[in-house]
């Protein structure tokens, strides 16, 4: 047992830490902002050195329910990296300050992402599903007198409830039909004859599943929790809940349902497609930034799926360089979305007001520019990289049609980036007089994701697949 | 006698009683809570059943973890909704609708 907890170090830091900062809040005072934040940041930077000195690592922990491998250690690091920026950047963007639960939550909810990503048992599964969501559904109603956010955090819940409902009578099912919880026995009894009460199983778990990475049909709460929510717990969830999830989401499919590829190809192949299409046409029309962004998300995932319906190690890899880049550009824009402020100092969220930002603010608008061709995938960029990585996988994979319906509602989703772009370049000026503007971190670190998604991602290509290699290879 | 089969029936109709009431239900948001805990014990039964069917203890363990998430759930969901109330005055489904898109 003391073995076992030897191998949990980035959850134990992360448990002790979060209480630790608790306590400094409730003592110390919510006032004290660089106190508790501290404390979180430097919470998630031990946990993160605590996954990257158990780097090699290959067990498993807890009676075979938790492993400690290198696809979980990936996927932490994103996690913890997300988690990291999203408690550096709020306090400016709190009216009113922000309260010390932001930082507590934030790292319970990364702790819950934790355990989902390295959960190898339908029972750990859920319990690091739950720990996230339900700090998820706090931070969503974080402003607490804002009827927005009260109003995204109520839909949240109800929605998010009955996806746990549906992916645990999955479970339920999967467990009766294969008399185990554990990913591998349920994977060895996949090999044999399917019937259909572990059809049914697998149906529920992955619409259960679907609906935390908002893939459609399950994307409904999306636009509205990521127009609701806070700015800061929006970037949030655009990036860390959404490396989780995949992640869970390929764990469970080749782990554990890996024979059975006949009945969860399919269901991964129309996820897929209905999210890319209905992301790119959802989003054109779209009036908010935040909205929009939620629609570019749902998008996204749609391409992630692309990688995991090959099913292949090379799907995998694809999947996991797309979760990184995917990070990095999302947080990057909503970093953008955080700085646009009006002169009374109210947050700027609708898209008409960015006409002109060229004008007003042209390193902003360059950046915001980078950041949607990326999401887009146009070549020069980064973001094209990943995409090609998974329409290479499927091809690979015998999916051709997958990945030419693909590419084709790729070029509608790049109408709407697009337009953004000629709104903020080409349009007069909106009357709202977009000012603002970040301090020093905030500045580097969009900088820092402009440049890096520009061009010298490219030479970070080898690394890149080195890692994404040695994490998917624990799955195969 | 009583087989597993007529457990994962009854469990079966109280899972489609609790989603139906979530998408039907246009009211009260307190009817939604109790839909999604008749959902939750719709798991419970069918968990404890393939358990003692199985004659393994996990699903019995299981359904201990999904009562006490079910708890905190509830918890959060309450406090949601009150805050929730506390700004609108209402806690009608139809009134959710501050943002449209």
């Amino acid at each position: 047992m003391s073995a076992d907890l030897a191998l949990i170090w980035p959850e134990l830091i992360l448990t002790i830490g979060g209480l630790i900062t608790l306590m400094l809040g409730t003592f110390a005072g919510d006032r004290q902002v660089g106190l508790y934040q501290l404390s979180a940041l430097l919470t998630l930077a031990a946990a993160a050195a605590a996954v990257i000195a158990l780097f090699g690592v290959d067990a498993t922990v807890f009676s075979g329910t938790l492993s400690v491998d290198g696809f979980g250690g990936f996927a932490k690091l994103l996690i913890y990296a997300a988690s990291f920026v999203c408690i550096l950047v709020a306090p400016r963007f709190f009216t009113g300050g922000m309260r010390a639960e932001y930082p507590v939550l934030i790292l319970f909810a990364a702790l819950g992402m934790g355990i989902m990503a390295s959960s190898r048992d339908l029972m750990t599964l859920y319990v690091g599903l739950e720990l996230n969501s339900l700090a998820a559904y706090v931070l969503a109603s974080f402003m607490r007198t804002d009827e927005r956010s009260s109003e995204a955090g109520l839909k949240y819940f109800v929605l998010g409830a009955l996806a746990s409902g549906m992916l645990l009578y999955g479970i339920s099912l999967l467990y009766g039909f294969t008399g185990t919880t554990d990913f591998a026995g349920i994977a060895a009894r996949m090999g044999g004859e399917m019937n259909i009460g572990l059809i049914f199983g697998i149906v529920f778990v992955l619409a259960g599943l679907g609906f935390k990475i908002s893939a459609v049909p399950f994307h409904m709460w999306t636009p509205d929790v990521y127009e609701g929510a806070p700015t800061p717990v929006t970037t949030f969830f655009a990036s860390a809940p959404k490396v989780a999830a995949m992640a869970l989401m390929t764990r469970v499919v080749i782990d554990a349902m890996g024979p059975a590829v006949g009945a969860w190809q399919q269901i991964i192949i129309f996820l897929s497609l209905a999210s890319i299409i209905l992301g790119a046409v959802g989003a054109i029309g779209q009036k908010n930034i935040k909205r929009l962004l939620a629609y570019s998300s749902i998008n996204n995932v749609g391409f992630m799926l692309v990688g995991l319906a090959a099913g292949t190690q090379q799907g995998v890899e694809a999947v996991l360089t797309y979760l990184l880049v995917y990070m990095v550009t999302t947080l990057g824009a909503f970093l953008v979305v955080l700085q646009l402020r009006d002169p009374a100092g109210n947050q700027v969220e609708s898209i008409a007001a960015l006409a002109g930002l060229s004008q007003r603010r042209p390193g902003l608008a360059a950046a915001m520019a980078v950041f949607l061709f990326s999401l887009a995938g146009i070549p020069p960029l980064f973001g094209f990289w990943p995409k090609y990585l998974v329409f290479e996988a499927a091809v690979n994979a015998n999916l051709v049609p997958l990945a030419v319906a693909g590419i084709v509602a790729s070029v509608i989703g790049a109408f709407y980036y697009i337009a953004i772009i000629k709104t903020m370049y080409f349009d007069d000026k909106s009357d709202v007089e977009v000012t603002g503007g970040g301090n020093a971190v905030e500045g580097t670190l969009v900088t820092v994701s402009a440049l890096w998604l520009s061009v010298i991602g490219y030479l970070f290509i080898p690394m890149l697949a080195i890692a994404s290699a040695s994490a998917a290879s624990v799955l195969f | 006698m009583i087989s597993v089969g007529h457990y994962l029936a009854v469990s079966a109709v109280l899972f489609t009683l609790g989603v139906l009431g979530i998408f039907i239900n246009r009211k009260n948001i307190i009817v939604i809570l109790m839909a999604i805990e008749l959902i939750l014990l719709a798991v419970n039964i069918n968990l404890v059943a393939f358990s003692a069917a199985l004659g393994d203890l996990v699903g019995q363990v299981f359904s201990m973890f999904v009562l006490t998430v079910a708890a905190g759930e509830a918890a959060i969901g309450l406090a949601i909704l009150v805050i929730y109330f506390r700004g609108r005055g209402t806690i009608a489904v139809d009134d959710a609708n501050r943002m449209k898109g």
